[in-house]
């Protein structure tokens, strides 16, 4: 470990000149230190301000309706009556239809690129996935809008309406925008987060887990079941990562959503995410109070995604013994 | 990874196993290999569409030209791609310095307290919601200034550059062996001369994928350039002014009722990745090189 250094060898070099460092009480030294003490300084300030700025923005929203603000299923501007319950449940829903997608395919492709795949092609993919990652939510919600939508309006949703329309989730009509196709481009966006955090988990554990299950005469699938049992917490890291991800995503979910704060049990309908409110209304709102509102809004959001990252991080850390690259590989 | 993995598939099974484990054994790994397919195949689909949608209308003009009015054909996005640019910029000057010199001081001064809560403050800006970062850099930056402006914007794209900088350059610096410092010192450098004439320069491709990968992160950002930069559909490069960024525009053309406004945001989407996914991809081929 090359930290900790400095402090040494400042006193190293103190004691080797004497007479230059007792006539500057401030060293060149120092001075670099304190620099570099600012700049990281400046980080802690910036989330402190990003903090206080949400809290103070929505002080007023705060104070006129406490906690009902969470209950409530009304937003009306023009009566200045708000409730975000519709946004809240809108963000779980999508989430979780996100999460119950992406995880057994991003699990499924992360077992294929550490397991079974050889070398080469698992690099191929891997590289693939990585630019999936990289692609902007913008151009993510143009090819929704444009490609996903039609496909399940006249495909898949009159399909399910058909074959599962007795389940008051697959009721209404196909719109091709709501809460389906905005959790489904949600998935096609959080799998990488999945797939290559628990490729990392998997890749940690030892190959002797392997070795052990093989020889006793495990076939592949039974040993990749071994390493998968090992690998359970640190997966476990991988989906709450992908879950803080799906929760502040906002420009796919609000292209494809439908935006309205109406709650319905049907998952083809338009609902709204807290993301995608904000997103719609911040330049447009008019009163302090809805202003207000729209910043509890991203409070709200911001405590629950800092909440689940952290559970997130934790996990992993502990799972990959302290490795912060693969916590941070998200 | 070199590790040698015989193919799964190709697993000879001794003759004794029952056949409900060799099938099991088939099926769960090609279940594996279907999921890393279907995984992979909308990032197919799309990329044949952004294609073949964003080429159609690709020409010069796009680069070169303002868009036109509503109800006029042609036109470009010469401004977006321009404030794209000076917004993306503003916030590489802001968070490049600071975050180099953060990481440097978390990978240097481990044993000091800061240390602890500046990293955990650094993964909670990682985490925290570009949306959110986005209010509230209008609370703090558009409310006084009584605009929306390209600096504004740009802020609110360093906020979100830092933390991958910081962490990134906290872990090259890391890397740079123990030894190349303690010559420096043992040659008379003082302590900073050994970070930033040795250890810094040692560091400096790792450094300078970090910085590169948070810009190229950073500039397909549109949440948090909706209320700061806004938009604008006039040519300007000041920066106290509201400006046009190519993620916002492709957002309103997509939403746009007017079809050649949507082929637009197609070209717009395209230039875009091409300009994220080349940096990403160099990034990529350099921290392969360094490791």
């Amino acid at each position: 470990m090359s930290a900790g250094a400095p402090t040494r060898a400042t006193a190293f070099v103190a004691s080797r000149t004497p007479s230059r460092d007792e006539s500057r009480r401030f060293s060149a030294d120092d001075a670099f230190a304190l620099a570099l003490r600012i700049a990281s300084l400046a980080v802690l300030a910036a989330v402190l301000l990003l903090v206080w700025q949400t809290v103070r923005g929505a002080a007023p929203a705060l104070h006129a309706y406490g906690p009902a603000f969470l209950t409530g299923t009304e937003w009306n501007p023009v009566a200045e009556r708000f409730g975000a319950l519709p946004y809240v449940v809108g963000t779980l829903v999508t989430s979780a239809i996100a999460l119950l997608l992406a995880v057994p395919f991003g699990i499924g492709a992360a077992v294929f690129l550490s397991e079974i795949a050889p070398p080469r092609t698992g690099a191929v993919i891997s590289f693939m996935i990585e630019l999936l990652a990289s692609i902007p939510s913008i151009v993510y919600g143009l090819w929704g809008v444009f490609v996903l939508a039609p496909f399940l309006r006249t495909l898949v949703e009159p399909w399910l309406i058909k074959h599962l329309g007795f389940l008051p989730l697959f009721q209404g009509f196909p719109f091709g925008l709501g809460i389906l196709p905005a959790g489904l481009v949600l998935a096609i966006m959080v799998v990488p987060t999945v797939t290559s955090v628990s490729r990392e988990i998997l890749r940690a554990l030892p190959d002797s887990l392997r070795g052990a299950a093989l020889a006793l005469g495990a076939t592949r699938a039974e040993a990749i079941g071994v390493t998968l049992d090992a690998a359970r917490p640190g997966i476990l890291g991988a989906v709450i990562l992908a879950l803080g991800r799906a929760l502040g995503e906002t420009m796919a979910v609000t292209m494809l959503i439908g935006n309205t704060n109406h709650m319905s049990w049907s998952l083809l309908g338009p609902g709204a995410t807290m993301a995608s409110v904000i997103a719609n209304e911040f330049t447009e709102a008019v009163g302090k109070l809805h202003l207000a509102a729209l910043f509890e809004v991203a409070l709200v959001l911001f405590v629950v995604t800092l909440i689940v990252n952290a559970v997130a991080r934790l996990i992993v850390l502990t799972a990959t013994g302290g490795r912060r690259d693969v916590a941070g590989a998200a | 990874m070199s590790r040698e993995r015989p193919d799964a598939g190709m697993q000879k099974l001794p003759a004794g196993v029952h056949w409900t484990r060799r099938v099991g054994n088939r099926v769960a790994i090609g279940a594996c290999v279907l999921a890393t397919a279907i995984v992979v195949l909308p990032l197919a689909l799309l990329i044949v569409r952004l294609l073949e949608s964003g080429l159609r209308d690709l020409s010069l003009d796009f680069f070169l030209h303002m868009p036109k009015p509503v109800g006029e054909l042609g036109g470009g996005m010469a401004n977006a791609i321009v404030g794209t640019l000076i917004v993306v910029g503003i916030g590489a000057v802001i968070a490049v310095p600071v975050g180099v010199a953060a990481g440097v001081y978390l990978a240097e001064y481990g044993r000091e307290r800061l240390t602890t809560v500046v990293r955990y403050t650094a993964d909670v800006l990682a985490g925290a919601p570009s949306i959110v970062v986005g209010v509230a850099v209008f609370g703090l930056l558009v409310v006084p200034m009584g605009r929306f402006s390209a600096l504004a914007g740009g802020v609110a794209l360093a906020v979100l550059m830092l933390p991958t900088i910081v962490r990134a350059t906290e872990e090259v610096v890391r890397l740079v062996p123990a030894s190349y410092r303690q010559a420096a010192l043992a040659l008379g450098a003082p302590s900073w001369v050994a970070t930033m004439r040795v250890v810094l320069p040692a560091a400096r491709a790792g450094v300078t994928t970090a910085a590169l990968l948070a810009v190229a992160r950073a500039s397909g950002e549109t949440a948090p350039l909706l209320f700061t930069a806004l938009g604008n559909r006039f040519w300007t490069t000041r920066v106290d002014q509201p400006i046009a960024t190519l993620p916002v525009m492709i957002y309103d053309y997509a939403r746009a009722p007017y079809s050649d406004w949507n082929a637009q945001a197609w070209t717009g989407a395209l230039t875009l990745l091409v300009l994220v996914t080349v940096l990403s991809a160099l990034m990529r081929v350099a921290t392969q090189r360094i490791r």
